[in-house]
């Protein structure tokens, strides 16, 4: 047999596999019990509008909060790891190692609940307001590492040209830098954003006043009060809806900085 | 102006206290000695070309000048200010050295015109129109005004080193480096950045230029310099140190590249 038909055949086998498969769970599944359980059109109307008023609206506060404190933090990080001063570098290895290798849920739940007891701190936004701090904090400690490989990747050439032209450290960082660093990890730090996006999610244990729930959380209170799942795959959707676009911008902007190159 | 002094005392004038000494300067890196004891000077308006095949520590040289090398022992006057001492404000000094480099070094985030603005705002404290001005001058100085909003991917490699002297220029320099400033360019480009300098070095610019350029070397160079495994093997006019090297070293090198 020829190479070129053999591996026709091969392939064509693998379509067959495929199809028998998928008509397999198509035919095999109770549809009359799957789709009012999953897809019930009663239930998914009632959810609206507030499950994109409240829950979709919170989700995205949550991740802008999350997102834009995470980035200032982990650039306060980043420029401490890589500053000159010893205690400076240890103190920002050391909370960028610990919160990198613990569990989001954990960090949250330690900022919701331990940290304002043993501190008798009255977080704002209540235990929603803490467990959003462990969230900044965990995705603080990912983002300077991002943030670092930036600034690590700007050529050394461009430094020594902004100092010999007499610019001092700092504005060499904010004006020469930072904004060629911010360029090359774009489509990292949009992959960051997608991660908090759903990590928000988390944030359902620290048990939320009513107007205080996002996606998640709705969705769960959903399924218990009307015992039917059409509320998870509603908020699934609504998730999809907002990461798809960004993880389509972010193999945009990869493919475009590939051929920038 | 910054360099009336240079031009009432005239090139290459003795009576001037120098632009730039260097003593007894050593540079290592790791148990690597790349500068072994460097005594070196550029007199106000003098144009001092260092030669050397690569790894004599020119390069070195040039980038301790202005500590962009710490050097690791002895001492480097420029203008009179001592720039190893710690207490020296480096930042002030640097202003009125303008340095070019191999590889032109621009910020490609910005454009030609704030990349010649930036510093000039930044360190000089000047006006935004006042560093405009400047840098429109100066751009044009070089051939490149109609580059101004140009990036610096959208140019030649000529015309980025060229906007990168203006650039340099911007800060009205006392003194200009050059580190091999047309090594990295296609040999159809380097004219026209050896134009630009030869004219820097007719208005009486201090310059000191480690180049493997010998024609712009015996053209427009005061001074020749030439280095090998980090120390000062032979200097004086072109005509003598290329015309008829003393030094076996010198010989040898010249042999190659002429």
């Amino acid at each position: 047999m020829k190479r070129s038909t053999r591996r026709r055949l091969i392939q064509g086998l693998l379509y067959v596999v495929f199809v028998a498969v998928v008509l397999f769970v198509v035919l095999a599944a109770d549809w009359e019990r799957i789709q009012p359980y999953f897809f019930n059109p009663d239930v998914a109307a009632s959810l609206f509008p507030e499950i994109v008023l409240t829950a979709a609206k919170n989700s995205v506060i949550y991740t802008l909060i999350a997102f834009v404190g995470g980035v200032l933090l982990g650039l306060l990080l980043a420029l401490m790891k890589l500053s000159p001063v010893l205690p400076y570098r240890w103190f920002a290895t050391g909370f960028i190692e610990l919160f990198r290798g613990l569990p989001a849920l954990l960090v949250i739940f330690a900022f919701a609940f331990a940290v304002p007891i043993a501190l008798s701190w009255q977080p704002p936004g209540g235990s929603t307001g803490a467990g959003l701090i462990g969230l900044v904090i965990v995705s603080s400690a990912y983002i300077a590492e991002t943030i670092r490989a930036g600034i690590e990747a700007v050529p050394k050439g461009q430094t020594e040209a902004a100092r010999s032209l007499g610019l001092n450290p700092l504005w060499t960082m904010i004006t020469v830098v930072l904004p060629q660093a911010f360029r090359i990890i774009t489509p990292p730090l949009t992959n960051e954003l997608v991660i908090i996006i759903k990590d928000t999610s988390l944030l359902f244990i620290v048990g939320m006043a009513l107007d205080q729930r996002e996606l998640t959380t709705f969705a769960r209170d959903g399924l218990s009060s009307t015992a039917n799942a059409t509320p998870l795959v509603v908020a699934a959707l609504l998730y999809l809806v907002i990461t798809l676009p960004l993880t389509q911008l972010v193999a945009k902007l990869e493919r475009h900085n590939k051929r920038g190159r | 102006m910054s360099h009336t002094a240079s031009e009432e005392t005239g090139r290459g004038s003795a009576a001037a206290a120098p632009a730039i000494e260097v003593r007894e300067l050593c540079k290592t890196f790791g148990s690597n000695a790349v500068l072994k004891g460097i005594d070196f000077h550029v007199d106000q308006g003098e144009v001092v070309c260092v030669i050397g095949p690569s790894g004599s520590g020119k390069s070195t040289l040039l980038r301790c000048v202005n500590r962009l090398e710490e050097p690791t022992s002895g001492t480097i006057v420029v203008e009179g200010i001592d720039i190893t001492d710690s207490e020296t404000d480096l930042d002030a000094v640097r202003t009125r050295i303008g340095i070019v480099f191999q590889q032109f070094n621009l910020f490609p985030h910005l454009t030609v015109l704030q990349n010649l603005t930036l510093a000039q705002r930044r360190a000089k404290k000047r006006g935004k129109k006042e560093a405009a001005e400047i840098a429109r001058k100066n751009l044009e100085k070089v051939g490149l005004s109609e580059k101004a909003d140009a990036f610096p991917t959208q140019l030649s490699g000529g015309q980025q080193q060229r906007v990168a002297i203006a650039r340099a220029l911007s800060m009205d320099p006392d003194m200009m480096l050059f580190d091999e400033p047309t090594s990295a360019l296609d040999p159809e480009l380097v004219g026209d950045v050896l134009e630009v300098m030869k004219q820097l070095a007719r208005e009486g610019m201090t310059m000191m230029v480690v180049t493997h350029e010998m024609g712009f070397a015996r053209e427009v160079g005061d001074r020749v310099v030439f280095m090998d495994g980090g120390v000062v093997v032979e200097q004086g006019v072109p005509e003598d140190v290329l015309g008829n090297p003393q030094h076996e070293r010198t010989q040898s090198f010249l042999s190659k590249v002429l």
